[in-house]
């Protein structure tokens, strides 16, 4: 028990610090415009890497299971502008009726 | 404050599958550490992806410091994500750091705007992701037993796919599809060789391509 209490007050201690570092060392000074580009491209690329690291990713291991399939409806969703929250259900119930299976 | 507003009402989107993976990681973390010990910590980590990590480290009996390193290595992303929004933030560093907290992967996606990062925006879409990250976790950790498996009910898929619909609906994809192919690829190519968290931390290189662009 004491080891997850460790575990909760370090992890705490270092998200926290890990969230604070760059606006505190930065205060509010701007960013060098020659780097507007990159931040504009920041959000895109973190969030196709999670796209497909919570996908296809299991520890060390690529893996396709029926996951990947609830991504393509919740893609084909997307194509069909329907609203985010659907988009989600489509994801989950797709994927949730495949394993039933 | 109206920003402030806008930012809540685009972060209800959110409240289903925060809910649901509040709920998953309540049921993972149950047995491995109580209910009290998993709602704290999402009260106090407040990091989805991170708090996964640690707990399945725990799970597999690993020891402190493989946990705290696992969940740290995830949050490495919000070093360039703090970076990027530190311009938009006010006060001194104490107030920074406090506004910094609520830094989450939508909040701080949707507020990414043309002309700049939206401060507003952020707050205010963090505040029912809180409330739902945390109603879910207690959800999961005290009625787990309803619930049963959560990858049974396929909440597993619901995270890659709000992500995906982040990506799709407020990203300009025209002038950014590159950098967001080029994070995946990189992304896939490290999970088989580098630790946990590190695949996405390096995906932010992507970015990179926006040097070119003037």
């Amino acid at each position: 028990m004491t080891a997850t209490w460790v575990t909760i007050g370090l992890l705490t201690v270092g998200t926290v610090a890990i969230k604070a570092v760059g606006p505190v060392v930065l205060g509010g000074r701007d960013l060098p415009p020659r780097l507007n580009g990159v931040v504009a491209r920041l959000a895109p690329a973190l969030l196709a890497a999670l796209v497909v690291v919570e996908t296809f990713g299991r520890g060390h291991e690529l893996a396709v299971d029926e996951s990947a399939i609830g991504l393509l409806a919740a893609a084909a969703a997307l194509a069909a502008r329907l609203p985010m929250v659907v988009v989600v259900l489509i994801a989950a119930v797709v994927t949730a009726v495949l394993r039933a299976l | 404050m109206p920003q402030m507003k806008e930012g809540f009402k685009a972060g209800l989107a959110f409240t289903i599958p925060t809910l649901a993976l509040g709920a998953s990681f309540g049921v993972l973390a149950e047995p491995v550490m109580g209910a009290t010990a998993a709602i704290l910590m999402s009260i106090f980590v407040f990091a989805g992806a991170a708090q996964f990590g640690s707990v399945t480290v725990l799970a597999a009996g690993g020891g402190v410091a493989s946990a705290v390193s696992a969940g740290l290595l995830i949050n490495g992303r919000f070093l360039p994500m703090g970076l990027a929004m530190a311009p938009a933030l006010r006060g001194g560093p104490v107030r920074r750091a406090a506004e910094a907290q609520a830094m989450v992967d939508a909040s701080w996606a949707l507020a990414q705007r043309g002309d700049g990062f939206n401060r507003e925006m952020m707050l205010g879409a963090t505040i029912p992701q809180a409330a739902c990250w945390w109603a879910g976790t207690a959800i999961g950790a005290l009625g787990g037993s309803l619930i049963g498996d959560p990858r049974a009910l396929g909440l597993d898929a619901m995270f890659p796919a709000f992500y995906l619909a982040l990506l799709v609906y407020e990203m300009d994809l025209r002038v950014t599809g590159t950098s967001a192919l080029l994070g995946a690829a990189i992304a896939l190519c490290l999970v088989p060789i580098a630790p946990p968290g590190i695949p996405v931390v390096a995906a932010s290189a992507a970015a990179l391509l926006g040097l070119r662009q003037r």
